[in-house]
Parts: C-alpha cells; sequence; structure tokens
C-alpha cells in the first residue's frame, strides 16, 4: 500500500487543497490505486538509463534584453477576486 | 441551398470564396444548430452578438486570401480567447475574463475565422469522458448515453454536431485523438512544439499540444495549416517554416512502410477493433503499401509513466490559481494559508484534487527518484523504441482506442478503468511525435470506431496524405437523425 | 602586510569556540529586463506598474530567457574564477506565498549555470581565500506589504520576475570581519563587471547566513543555522556574533543545536526562529518544462572571458607594480572601480605619489564627511590633477594647496583660477624674497646672534617668520637658499 489516509492530509497540506472528512477515505483509495497502477514502473531496471532532459528537440532560445512589457496594471489586477487601485489584496500574512 | 450539416469545412470555404454563403448567413446557421442543441451541453460561453458582428465585418470588407475566411469556429475553452470567458472547465476560473489572446486562436482570426463560443471540456482538460467539467458532462450526438470522449469532449460532440464547422481541441494524453475516435470524427495531436502552447491554460507542459479536429484529412490539414506557427513567446515552440498540408495532400503512399506495433495488441480487445484494424492494414496493402511488423517494447510502461509525469507537472501548473491574481477566492478562512486551502478545495473538482495530489507526491522529498525520476527515464526508453521504429517505417498504425465509447457514468468511479482508454494514444504525447485519428468504421452498435497512424517528428504531412489514402478508400459515412434537436 | 594573527573565537571559560559561516547571497542582475519576460527591472516603480502576464502567472503564459541575464551571470562566474557549466537546466522550486504568483519560483537547482570558484580577501592577517561552491540564476518574488492595512497584506509584483544570482560560498568563513570583507569583495567584483550594482538599501544585494560553531581544533562542523534575508553588512555581522553566541551557550549547557531558519531581530540584536516558514518545507524541484536546457557554446564563454574588464585582484597587481605603492594603499585605490578610475584619471597628467596620497588622505576625509560618491566629487579628477601640477611646478607650496583645496571643495572650480582670485601664487622672485628675509632678520638681530652663536635650531623659527610675512606664499626653497646665505653674512 503506497500511502494511506495520513499522507494524503499530508500531501493535501502541501498542496493547499482542503479535504472534506467524509471523502478522505475514498481519496485515499483512489490515490492508493493510482500509485500501485504506475509502480509498474519498478519492474524495469532504469539505473543505467539517463533522464531525458526535454521532449522538444532543441536548445534554450534567448530573448533581448528589451523592456516591451508591463504598464499594464489594469489588465493585471482586473481578475482579481480582491484590489485596490494599486494592489492585490490578500488576507493578513503574519510571518 | 446545400445542406452545411453534411458538407466539409473545405467546401464552406469554397462556397464563401464563390459567394454561395456569407459569412453571417454560415454564423445564423451555426447559431441556429448551437440553439437547437443545447441538451448535448457542448458550449460553455456563447458569444453570438460579437460572432455576428465579425461576420457583418468580413462580409462588409471580404478578403478571400486567407484559408478560413469569415469561417465561423467554436474552440475548447482551455484557449484564453481576449475579451470572452475562458474556464478550463472549472469553477476556479468560472469569472476569468483573459486580456489576452492565444497565439493559436489569433491564428485562426488571422486566416479569416470568427470566434462561435467556447467548447465545454474536462476540467483542466483531465479526464477522457468530458465528466469532469463544472459546467456539467457533454453527451455524444451518437447516443444520448454515451460520452462524447475527453478532454475535448466539447469540441468533438459540437463538431459532430455540426455546431461548428471545424474545431480546435488539446491533446495531452490522446485528449484530441480519442474524443474523435468517439464521435465518428478526424483529430491530430502535432508535433510537440508544431502549436503554440502561449495562451492555452497548462495542464502537463511537456505533452500538451493544440491541434485540429474537423469532419475529414483534408479540413484537418486545412485547419493544421491554419495553427501551426514558430511562436517566440513559448520557448518549447520549434522554429520551421509553415507547411501548405492542404494544398500538398496527395492519396499516393505506394511504397511507403507502415509499421504495426505488436505491442497493441492488448488484452480484451473487442474483436471489432481487431478488425477495424486489419481492415485498415488491408486498404494500405492493396495502396501499395508495404506492412511492417515492429516492437515497441516499452508500451505497456506508457501509461504508468503518464500517470507520474502528467499529474507532477499539473501540481506545479495548477499551483497558481490560488485565489489571488483571478479566478475564485473562497471567502472562508481566517489566514493566507486558509484562504489558499480553501479557495483551492472549492474550486477544484475531485480529478483535479486526485492528480494534484498525485503529482505532489511522486515530486515530494523522498519519492522523486522512484516515481518522477524513474518515470523520466522510462519516457526515454519509450521515446527511443519509436525512433527505433521510424528508422524502418514511415508511420505506425493503431487503433485509436481500446473501446468505442462508452455510457456515462460507467468509468467515473474507477479512476484506472478511465485511464486505461488512453491506452493507445498517451505513447505519442509521451515521445512528442504527431498522431492522427481518423474513423474508419462502427461497431454493432453503430459507435464510431476509429485508427491512428502516428508518424515521425514534423511528419505530419506524409501522416495526412496516408491518412487521406486510408479515408477515401473507407468511406466511412456518418448519418446522426439530430436527434437532439 | 600586518603582522597580526587571527584570533576570532568565541571564549567561554573552558573553550575556544570556532565559527563557520557560508553565505548565499542574492545579487540582482543588471539587466533592463527580468529573466523571463520584457517588463522593466527599474527600482522605485509605482505598484503593479512593470508587471507582464508572464509576472504575474496568468492561464497559459510561458517564460522566455533574457540572453543579456545569462551574460551577466557568466561574467561573474567568470570573476570568481570559477567553471562555466555549458548544460544548466532550470527547475521549478514549488511553493506558495501571495508574492509568488505561479506557485513556483524558477531556479536552478541541480545543474547551475555556474560551478565552484574563489575569492581572495585581504586580511589585516593575510590573504584569505574563500570558496565558491556555485553560482546560479533564479527569479525574484514580488513584495507583500504588510503596514498599510490592519487586516490584509497587500502586493506589489513589480519585481517579480527580476534576475537574481545567487551566490553560495563554502562554509570558509570564520568570522564577521571576514564576511565583511567578502562581500565587499563580492560587491566589488560585481561592480567591476557591471553585473549588479551591490545596492544593499534597494535590496540588490541580500544574503542568508549559514551559521555554526565548533571546539577550536575540531574538524567536524556543528550543525548549522540559516538566518535569511539580512540586508546590511553591519546586521550579518550583528547577526553572526549574536548567533554564535547562541549556539555556544545551547552547546555548553549540554543541548543540540535544531537546524532551522531564523530571522534577525535588528533591534533586540538576537535571531529567533521562524517555525512559521520551517512547517511542511518541501520544495518539489523538478526541471521546468518550460523551458530547454540551456545550452552555451564555449566560444561563447570565451569571447566574454576576453573581453572581461581588468578586476580587482589584477588592476592591484598592477598599481602595486606600476606604481610603487603598498598593497594597502593598492586597496584602497581598487575597493571601487570609481575610484581606481578616479585614480588613474588623475595620475594620467600628474606625478602618482602626490596624487595617491592627496586621494587617500585630503579627498577621501571630504567624501565621507560630506557622504558623498567619488562619483560626484566636487573636485573632478582633471582639477585635481592640475593642482598637484601645480604643486610639482612649485607653483605653490603644499600649504597653500591645501587652502586651494578647501576653496576648490565648496566651489568646484578649478585651482588656478582660485589661486589667482585669492592671490595665492607662491612669491619666487628673489629680489622680493631677499627683502622680505632681510627684513625678518633685521627685526630679530637678538635671535640671529643666538643662532651664530649655536642655537641651530632657530633656522625653523627664521622659517617661519618668513613665511608668515609672505602670508604663506614665499617659494620654501628659494626661502632656504636665501635664508641660508644670509644667516652666513
Amino acid at each position: 500500500m503506497p500511502i494511506d489516509k495520513n499522507q494524503v492530509k499530508k500531501v493535501a497540506k502541501l498542496s493547499r487543497i482542503s479535504l472534506e472528512d467524509n471523502k478522505i477515505d475514498s481519496l485515499s483509495r483512489d490515490l492508493d490505486s493510482i500509485l500501485t497502477f504506475v509502480e509498474k514502473l519498478n519492474e524495469l531496471d532504469t539505473k543505467e538509463i539517463k533522464t531525458l532532459k526535454s521532449i522538444a528537440d532543441k536548445t534554450l532560445e534567448a530573448r533581448n534584453d528589451i523592456v516591451d512589457d508591463g504598464k499594464i496594471k489594469n489588465d493585471i489586477l482586473k481578475n482579481s477576486p480582491e484590489k485596490n487601485e494599486d494592489f492585490f489584496i490578500v488576507p493578513k500574512v503574519i510571518e | 441551398m446545400v445542406d452545411l450539416n453534411n458538407i466539409s469545412l473545405t467546401e464552406i470555404v469554397k462556397l464563401v470564396k464563390l459567394k454561395k454563403v456569407s459569412s453571417l448567413e454560415l454564423t445564423n446557421h451555426y447559431i441556429k444548430n448551437i440553439e437547437k442543441g443545447k441538451k448535448l451541453n457542448c458550449f460553455i460561453t456563447t458569444c453570438f452578438d460579437e460572432t455576428i458582428k465579425n461576420s457583418k465585418t468580413f462580409d462588409a470588407k471580404k478578403n478571400y486570401d486567407t484559408l478560413l475566411p469569415g469561417i465561423p469556429i467554436a474552440v475548447k475553452d482551455l484557449f484564453c480567447t481576449k475579451d470572452v470567458k475562458t474556464t478550463a472547465g472549472s469553477k476556479i476560473l468560472e469569472n476569468f475574463v483573459p486580456t489576452y489572446e492565444s497565439t493559436v486562436t489569433s491564428n485562426l482570426w488571422k486566416e479569416g475565422a470568427v470566434l462561435l463560443g467556447k467548447l465545454n471540456c474536462d476540467e483542466f482538460a483531465m479526464g477522457s469522458s468530458n465528466e469532469t467539467s463544472f459546467f456539467g458532462k457533454v453527451i455524444n450526438p451518437i447516443e444520448k448515453n454515451l460520452v462524447p470522449g475527453g478532454s475535448s469532449g466539447g469540441s468533438s460532440s459540437a463538431l459532430a454536431a455540426s455546431f461548428t464547422p471545424a474545431t480546435i481541441g488539446t491533446d495531452t494524453g490522446g485528449s484530441i485523438r480519442q474524443p474523435a475516435s468517439f464521435t465518428g470524427t478526424v483529430g491530430l495531436k502535432p508535433t510537440y512544439g508544431l502549436c503554440s502552447r502561449w495562451g492555452i491554460v497548462a495542464f502537463a507542459s511537456s505533452l500538451d499540444q493544440a491541434g485540429p479536429m474537423t469532419k475529414n484529412v483534408e479540413d484537418c490539414a486545412l485547419m493544421l495549416e491554419a495553427i501551426s506557427s514558430y511562436d517566440k513567446k513559448d520557448s518549447t515552440s520549434i522554429n520551421k517554416k509553415k507547411e501548405n498540408y492542404s494544398k500538398n495532400l496527395n492519396k499516393n503512399i505506394k511504397g511507403m512502410k507502415i509499421g504495426i506495433p505488436k505491442e497493441y495488441r492488448v488484452d480484451n480487445m473487442p474483436k471489432e477493433i481487431e478488425q477495424l484494424w486489419s481492415k485498415g492494414i488491408d486498404i494500405l496493402k492493396k495502396s501499395g503499401v508495404k506492412i511492417i511488423d515492429i516492437s515497441l517494447p516499452h508500451t505497456k510502461y506508457a501509461l504508468p509513466t503518464y500517470y507520474i509525469v502528467a499529474p507532477a507537472e499539473a501540481s506545479s501548473n495548477l499551483a497558481r490559481y490560488d485565489g489571488v491574481k483571478f479566478g475564485y477566492r473562497s471567502n472562508k478562512g481566517k489566514n493566507l494559508i486558509e484562504m489558499y486551502e480553501n479557495t483551492r478545495g472549492e474550486g477544484f473538482g475531485d480529478e483535479v484534487k486526485r492528480r494534484v495530489l498525485i503529482g505532489t507526491y511522486v515530486l515530494s522529498s523522498g519519492y522523486y527518484d522512484a516515481y518522477y525520476l524513474k518515470a523520466q527515464k522510462v519516457r526515454k526508453l519509450i521515446k527511443k523504441d519509436f525512433d527505433n521504429s521510424f528508422k524502418k517505417v514511415d508511420a505506425i498504425l493503431t487503433p485509436s482506442t481500446p473501446s468505442s465509447a462508452f455510457k456515462i457514468g460507467e468509468k467515473t468511479s474507477d479512476p484506472i478503468s478511465m485511464y486505461l482508454n488512453d491506452i493507445f494514444t498517451v505513447p505519442v504525447n509521451l515521445a512528442g511525435l504527431p498522431a492522427i485519428s481518423l474513423p474508419a468504421g462502427q461497431d454493432s452498435k453503430g459507435r464510431p470506431l476509429g485508427l491512428q497512424l502516428i508518424s515521425n517528428s514534423l511528419d505530419e504531412q506524409r501522416m495526412l496524405n496516408i491518412a487521406f489514402a486510408i479515408e477515401s478508400e473507407i468511406k466511412f459515412k456518418q448519418n446522426l437523425n439530430r436527434w437532439w434537436e | 602586510m600586518s603582522k597580526e594573527k587571527f584570533d576570532y573565537f568565541i571564549k567561554t571559560e573552558n573553550n575556544y569556540w570556532e565559527v563557520i559561516i557560508g553565505l548565499e547571497v542574492h545579487a540582482q542582475v543588471i539587466s533592463n529586463s527580468k529573466l523571463f519576460s520584457g517588463s522593466s527591472t527599474k527600482f522605485g516603480g509605482k505598484p503593479n506598474t512593470q508587471v507582464s502576464l508572464v509576472d504575474s502567472a496568468f492561464p497559459g503564459m510561458l517564460p522566455v530567457i533574457n540572453k543579456y541575464c545569462i551574460e551577466q551571470a557568466i561574467k561573474t562566474g567568470l570573476g570568481l574564477n570559477a567553471k562555466i557549466n555549458l548544460l544548466s537546466i532550470f527547475d521549478r522550486k514549488n511553493y506558495f506565498y501571495a508574492d509568488l504568483p505561479a506557485g513556483y519560483q524558477i531556479s536552478q537547482y541541480k545543474n547551475p549555470i555556474v560551478g565552484e570558484g574563489s575569492v581572495t580577501l585581504d586580511m589585516p592577517y593575510g590573504t584569505k581565500r574563500v570558496g565558491i561552491e556555485r553560482l546560479h540564476l533564479e527569479q525574484d518574488a514580488g513584495k507583500s506589504i504588510h503596514d498599510l492595512n490592519p487586516d490584509n497584506t497587500y502586493i506589489d509584483l513589480n519585481r517579480s520576475g527580476v534576475a537574481l544570482m545567487e551566490i553560495v560560498s563554502k562554509p570558509d568563513l570564520r568570522s564577521p570581519e571576514e564576511v565583511n570583507s567578502y562581500i565587499k569583495k563580492l560587491r566589488t567584483i560585481m561592480r567591476y563587471l557591471g553585473t549588479c550594482d551591490g545596492n544593499m538599501q534597494e535590496g540588490s544585494l541580500r544574503a542568508d547566513v549559514n551559521v555554526s560553531v565548533r571546539k577550536k581544533g575540531e574538524k567536524k562542523f556543528g550543525t548549522r543555522c540559516e538566518i535569511k534575508n539580512v540586508n546590511s553588512i553591519r546586521f550579518m555581522e550583528m547577526a553572526i556574533e549574536s548567533e554564535a553566541k547562541r549556539q555556544v551557550e545551547i552547546l555548553e549547557s549540554g543541548k543540540k543545536i535544531n537546524q532551522e531558519t531564523r530571522l534577525f531581530d535588528t533591534k533586540k540584536n538576537e535571531t529567533r526562529s521562524m517555525r512559521s516558514k520551517e512547517e511542511a518545507h518541501d520544495y518539489r524541484y523538478f526541471p521546468d518544462p518550460d523551458l530547454l536546457p540551456l545550452q552555451i557554446e564555449q566560444s561563447f564563454v570565451d569571447n566574454l572571458k576576453k573581453n572581461l574588464p581588468e578586476l580587482p585582484d589584477q588592476k592591484k597587481d598592477r598599481f602595486i607594480k606600476d606604481f610603487k605603492i603598498s598593497p594597502y594603499e593598492a586597496n584602497v585605490l581598487v575597493s571601487d572601480n570609481n575610484i581606481s578610475q578616479y585614480f588613474e584619471d588623475v595620475i594620467k597628467n600628474s606625478d602618482v605619489k602626490l596624487a595617491k596620497n592627496w586621494i587617500i588622505v585630503e579627498l577621501f576625509a571630504v567624501l565621507n564627511k560630506k557622504n558623498i560618491d567619488i562619483k560626484n566629487s566636487p573636485v573632478s579628477s582633471k582639477n585635481l590633477a592640475n593642482l598637484i601640477n601645480l604643486i610639482s611646478s612649485g607653483e605653490i607650496s603644499g600649504k597653500i594647496a591645501k587652502q586651494v583645496f578647501e576653496l576648490m571643495v565648496n566651489t568646484g572650480d578649478e585651482p588656478s583660477k582660485i589661486i589667482k582670485e585669492k592671490g595665492l601664487k607662491q612669491q619666487s622672485d628673489p629680489k622680493e624674497l631677499e627683502k622680505i628675509v632681510k627684513k625678518v632678520l633685521d627685526k630679530n638681530t637678538d635671535k640671529v646672534q643666538q643662532f651664530k652663536s649655536g642655537k641651530e635650531k632657530l633656522y625653523g623659527f627664521f622659517v617661519g617668520e618668513i613665511m608668515k610675512a609672505s602670508s604663506g606664499k614665499a617659494n620654501p626653497k628659494l626661502v632656504n637658499d636665501i635664508l641660508k646665505k644670509e644667516l652666513k653674512k
């Protein structure tokens, strides 16, 4: 059994997703069966295999250092659920 | 007047150019179809006022030097469209209105097309039956209790029901090809990097590709020509000249070599699919193609690999939906962390949660090597299998799916059985290759079945040519009685 | 070099504790636009006006790397004598925070662009080599503003996506003084290269400090604590001192150190635990699938290397060799590119020995007092060179020169104009001087007698009186000649 209920809760915390108590059992079962399914890969010995770096068959292209974006404050803030004229607003962050 | 529901996009374009039909007439036709077809739940958003306005603008100043002159087109709701709501099928983006237009859709508008509306899809494209959408399931026009496939289920359904003459979807593990196969339509997943991902709501960045869904292969070539482009804004976009796929479409495939991978003969594959596959092979043989048995030995590891890689990338890609910059925010919670947790807990559906949690888990410390790293290595092996095969063959022929369209609700309780539906489509995404699904017949219940052609990177033209040749021999016909109207 | 010996230990009744320090410096790359987007990096813009859709992580937005930032990182790597990795990979560091719009920071984890290198420090007890572990490129986060509203935090994303270089040292530093010297040296190198302005007030240079302690002579490192985001050198020194003492106290009481992240409270002069941030720390690094591996051609690196400016260590060696100045003086002059530039401008047309003294002593005193940068010095390099030449040619004495210099500081005028206006030109007419000398000797006949009968100390008195009588303008060499002649009569 690759994952148990407590681990599911831990992963949910790390993912910042609240879970309804009555769904944790079925969710844990689902995740467990998915992980069991993917563990089929353990049949393969991959010690000597290098990891795939990228699926795109090219190297990284770079852009020139030119300022050609920004100055769109209204667009940036437009869809925010809570904002004022200048800022995004979030519940108080306590450091 | 011709029956617009029974002709291809290519033919419609011809009619427009011959001034037999105006853009506005087309638009009105599709609006009528859409309004009569609400039962199928294909659309999340329509923007008819805009469509009519844009059609009139086109008609007032006709420009026939484009690929899609005045053609109304609906697109999957994963493409960001400027000033038109873009939801990705999720509650968390229920009210999101982009201020920008995806590269692929702006290519469509540049070619003269006008937007009809946004098509339903599985939430964040995570699903194979279009049952995970926050905006409700989509019905397959073939039969009212069938799923249209997923995640581009709204697209396949709308296309089959002629709510749009062609459409575009996205394909991360089969999300174009499987719904195409379930609805008797053509769907193409291009080479990774051929179409820009800029402005497409991301699911799994190394697998996502936009592609056309059409009624026939010729339309597919036309649409691919329209949407593909090199885009500097996407670092994974391939820098190459645009091709004239439709102009260069050619049925002569004599002398080509097509591979038949033995690993795709899976256990419990319905006989009808075996027969379909054989039929495809026979047609190819008759067309002068040499059939070669090949092996893709790591095929059985493709799905497990996919269900590590895709959720891992998704867990990170979906972290931006946190209720701060856009989208849904829960009003529960006393502090920032609780706001995040409730926003994401309430905003995401079950399948998205499952995948984000799996993705987080396989990347987390202590598990990374065993899952994610391992999967990346196996992915390399899968790619190598294909690389080896394409030294011997020009393309590979397989069935598109292991079954025809299944019933609504049939697989929702068991995620694994749902995942298994993508068994033939997923390897292609892992290898970054192009593939096309084309309708090739029906099963005994009259449900369409598709064949899949896979080709080497950037070999879309040859792949389309082979598909074109098969299509012309197979003469697939689908007569829908428009029961939903 | 001084013969001083290294002596920084936390001394307790029974033990000498050695302090082990490693630094993670975050240096903002000088560039016009951000690391992965085209918005401006300028400091102090109005909130959220330097933000693109990429910086705010809108759906479907993709990063495209800035070529110049890559260059800047390579140049810095070369300046740190470091290995440049021709293949490097950008990873996502995943964590949720209000000012991190994507929910991940693009950074480099296993394959950084720059590998091992080193920096040489000049300490009073000799030179010290500090190892560099690596340098990688990453994005800065936005800013959370907590004090504009009692119930909410405001988010400004202007900084979001600005390129940073994280420079990680080996745990080679052993005292706050060495840390001070290391930061300054790093800053000097980057300023020479033009890769980071090093402005700590604006946050262009920040550091996380790793501190551990061990008994003198022990080989094994102790458990370390990381002090986050200290933004001035003085605070860094204070934080290290107080953290080291805290750790020693814990260890001497028989307890163990918890490896953790701590924050320095500048008011209380102590570090405190940041447990909130510690909770569920799991960054889930993985290669960013939106970016491809970064491949650099060796020829590209070679070309950058060829065009690298002279670095402080090289410049110092050259100054010592070419100008015969002491290592200490050379260090002072190369500590800032603008100072060395000023120095080299001055000595283009003037005497090196006078120039270095005037810069190090007189000019620095003024600049320090007025708290201005040498770039904005009221005395231009050209004017200082002119002043020095007036001294060398004997047109003014050193003493007058100081008066002229003061006026130059206040007015910014050139020296000859001041001398002319104020009539400060040196009195060099032998006949005129003879008159003055004679007048002074006539006034002091008794002292002349005493001098002649052996009280030679009085010579200085005569010189003083003559200078006074000439209002300091008399050419001292001529005065000498005439006075000696007259006294022999």
